[in-house]
């Protein structure tokens, strides 16, 4: 499969009186077509960062310092304002995190649909509102010339997540970004939501990338996915690669820290916090929380390839992998 | 349906409101110092003239008689007469109304017109240049009192530029009052199509307006800038933009639709201040309104005028809080629809 998506050394720095906060520091990222894609990390390692980057949604003190976005063949880095515009809604949509209270309370869910619609697609308002109501009854909203014409107070949060769903697909785009799309959503009805995702990126060809904290939702619905620490991408590659062998410290401690009912298994926390991103460590982020930390550390890992399609960013990895081979 | 509901329980919900204004300003002519009876029979009566009045006016009666007397007369359209001119307070009262509705809402509309936009652009151009001189004409407006604007502009736009004409009443001495229809004499020429009178009326009723509007285009400025600010950081803002919309599409539909709640309420607590704030401004341009008839009255302790006007100034509060109520249901579709 060829490649929709790739950043390389995309980096994000937000301005503070004390210094720039580097949340995202260099990320590669290859997504390819028509596949989902995780994203995993704690909470402030950067992935949505990294997503509203992608998109070119950082809004000041935030900016983007260096690197480049390569999607279908045009760098969105250096692409015009007016042009990425263009772009963004019609091109690569954005599955927002709070779905109800990213849908405007004053206007009705068909309406903010169809405009969507109209703006991209250029249709009137009578063909995009019964578009909007097609796009509904496809994220299966029940009694969707009904619910068009309610304002999202009126509307679960479920249902409210498939509006913005709805939304982001109305102009068929090539790349959906479901930023954490099941947060506050109970987990009979997220495990629906990320099926749904999952059925219309296969349905429509669009490649979805997931931004999760959960690695249970990446084992069961991601094709690949990379983990971030701090604002650093450590490790990348096939889904089923990645929790068979891992190869980074981080990621081996993360899949220890997932509780299992098929084993009697202690679950093992991972030391320390995630490091501040004013003045971060020098090379890699991890090196402070790392049981393999070597002096080397203190320089920024290479990407390096594990296999096929498994990459990883860590000196000990390499080291063993030089061994092993 | 629940809509109706919403509407008749905001509208039951102003008579108390009502009783309550009217004990208070029947109240407040009593508290104040000064016999009114001593107003109407004069400075030399004799003690047994002055009960006789008293008498007359129902001063010798408790007060709780005094009250119904003052609420039934009220429900009779009975607001007593003006101890100085001798006619019935209504009747005075309905001859100026047209004079200061016309300031207050010409008013209204500058202050609108420029401290909306202004709001506006202070909030999408957050410190930066126009930001700035926002800020510089809110603090402007907040600090200088509208006596001291309206004496300023005349010096400047009548005597020092000679472009406006002579802060004297609402028409120039030599032109001739539109036919009524509204009373308000911009309206009434407009709707007559005589231009003669619309191009006074007009040039006359610019520079109180302007001094009034400069006192609230201030806080209405600050409070759209601030509501602004607030929702273009909230979630569905971000969403829009993530979605490619247009920026006027977002600013303007998305952004001010939300806005327009904390506006409306805003605009109903200018428009009592500016109630209360046009008896100065009507003073200072000898605009013949209803301010300037209670002020003279307060010279005088002519008390049948202040307490109409106070009255007046209380259930025009009243209501405007309700057509700001009944705005929010329309603007919001959280209350209309529950």
């Amino acid at each position: 499969m060829t490649a929709l998506l790739e950043t390389e050394a995309l980096t994000v720095h937000f301005a503070t009186s004390d210094g720039p906060v580097e949340a995202v520091d260099g990320a590669d990222l290859t997504v390819r077509t028509g596949e989902v894609f995780g994203l995993v990390g704690e909470s402030g390692s950067g992935k949505s960062v990294t997503a509203m980057a992608i998109m070119r949604l950082i809004q000041p003190p935030g900016r983007i310092v260096k690197g480049s976005i390569r999607f279908a063949g045009i760098d969105l880095a250096t692409l015009s304002e007016k042009a990425m515009r263009d772009v963004r809604g019609s091109r690569i949509a954005l599955v927002p995190q709070s779905p109800r209270t990213s849908l405007n309370p004053v206007m009705s869910v068909g309406k903010q649909i169809s405009r969507v619609i109209s703006v991209h697609g250029g249709l009137g308002w009578r063909a995009s509102g019964a578009r909007a109501i097609e796009l509904l009854a496809m994220v299966g909203v029940p009694d969707p010339a009904h619910r068009a014409k309610q304002y999202a107070h009126q509307l679960s949060g479920g249902t409210c997540q498939r509006v913005m769903i709805a939304m982001a697909l109305a102009t068929s785009p090539q790349l959906l970004i479901a930023d954490e799309p099941t947060t506050g959503l109970d987990v009979s009805i997220a495990s629906r939501i990320i099926e749904l995702l999952r059925d219309l990126g296969k349905r429509t060809g669009a490649a979805i990338i997931l931004i999760t904290h959960d690695l249970g939702t990446v084992a069961q619905s991601c094709d690949r996915f990379a983990v971030m620490h701090a604002g650093q991408i450590v490790e990348s590659g096939d889904t089923r690669c990645l929790f068979r062998a891992p190869a980074h410290p981080y990621t081996h401690a993360l899949l220890r820290s997932i509780p299992r009912v098929d084993a009697d298994v202690v679950l093992q926390p991972i030391a320390g916090s995630v490091p501040a991103l004013l003045h971060p460590p020098a090379g890699c982020r991890y090196q402070r929380r790392c049981e393999l930390a070597m002096p080397v550390c203190c320089e920024k890992p290479r990407r390096t390839s594990v296999s096929v399609s498994h990459d990883v960013a860590c000196f000990a990895a390499e080291k063993k992998y030089a061994a092993a081979s | 349906m629940s809509f109706v509901y919403f509407v008749l329980n905001r509208i039951a919900l102003v008579i108390p409101t009502l009783l309550g204004v009217t004990l208070i300003s029947f109240m407040l002519t009593n508290l104040l110092p000064g016999n009114p009876a001593v107003v109407k029979a004069g400075a030399l009566a004799t003690p047994e003239y002055l009960a006789t009045v008293e008498r007359q006016m129902g001063l010798d009666q408790p007060l709780y008689v005094q009250y119904a007397r003052f609420v039934s007369g009220l429900l009779h359209g009975d607001l007593g007469e003006s101890a100085s001119t001798g006619r019935p307070v209504l009747e005075d009262f309905l001859q100026r109304l047209p004079a200061t509705l016309e300031l207050t809402l010409a008013s209204l509309l500058i202050a609108c017109l420029l401290g909306i936009p202004l709001g506006i652009l202070s909030a999408v151009h957050r410190d930066k240049f126009v930001d700035h001189v926002g800020r510089v004409i809110g603090v402007v407006g907040v600090a200088m009192p509208s006596f001291w604007t309206g004496l300023l502009l005349i010096f400047v736009m009548f005597y020092a530029l000679e472009i406006a004409p002579a802060p004297l009443g609402r028409l120039a001495p030599n032109i001739a009052a539109p036919t009524a229809i509204t009373g308000m004499y911009v309206v009434d020429s407009a709707l007559t199509g005589n231009w003669t009178a619309l191009k006074s009326a007009s040039a006359q009723l610019f520079l109180p307006s302007l001094t009034l509007a400069f006192s609230i285009m201030a806080p209405l400025a600050r409070m759209v800038r601030a509501s602004m600010l607030e929702i273009l950081q909230s979630d569905y803002i971000k969403a829009a933009w993530a979605a490619g919309l247009p920026s006027r599409t977002i600013i303007y539909g998305d952004a001010l639709r939300n806005a327009m709640i904390p506006i409306i309420t805003t605009l109903g607590t200018v428009f009592g201040f500016l109630m209360a704030g046009n008896a100065v401004v009507e003073s200072v341009f000898a605009w013949p309104g209803i301010g300037n008839y209670a002020l003279a009255a307060l010279m005088t302790k002519d008390s049948g005028p202040i307490q109409s006007f106070v009255l007046f100034v209380a259930i025009s509060y009243v209501f405007v809080n309700l057509a700001v109520d009944l705005a929010y249901g329309l603007a919001d579709p959280r209350i209309r629809i529950g």
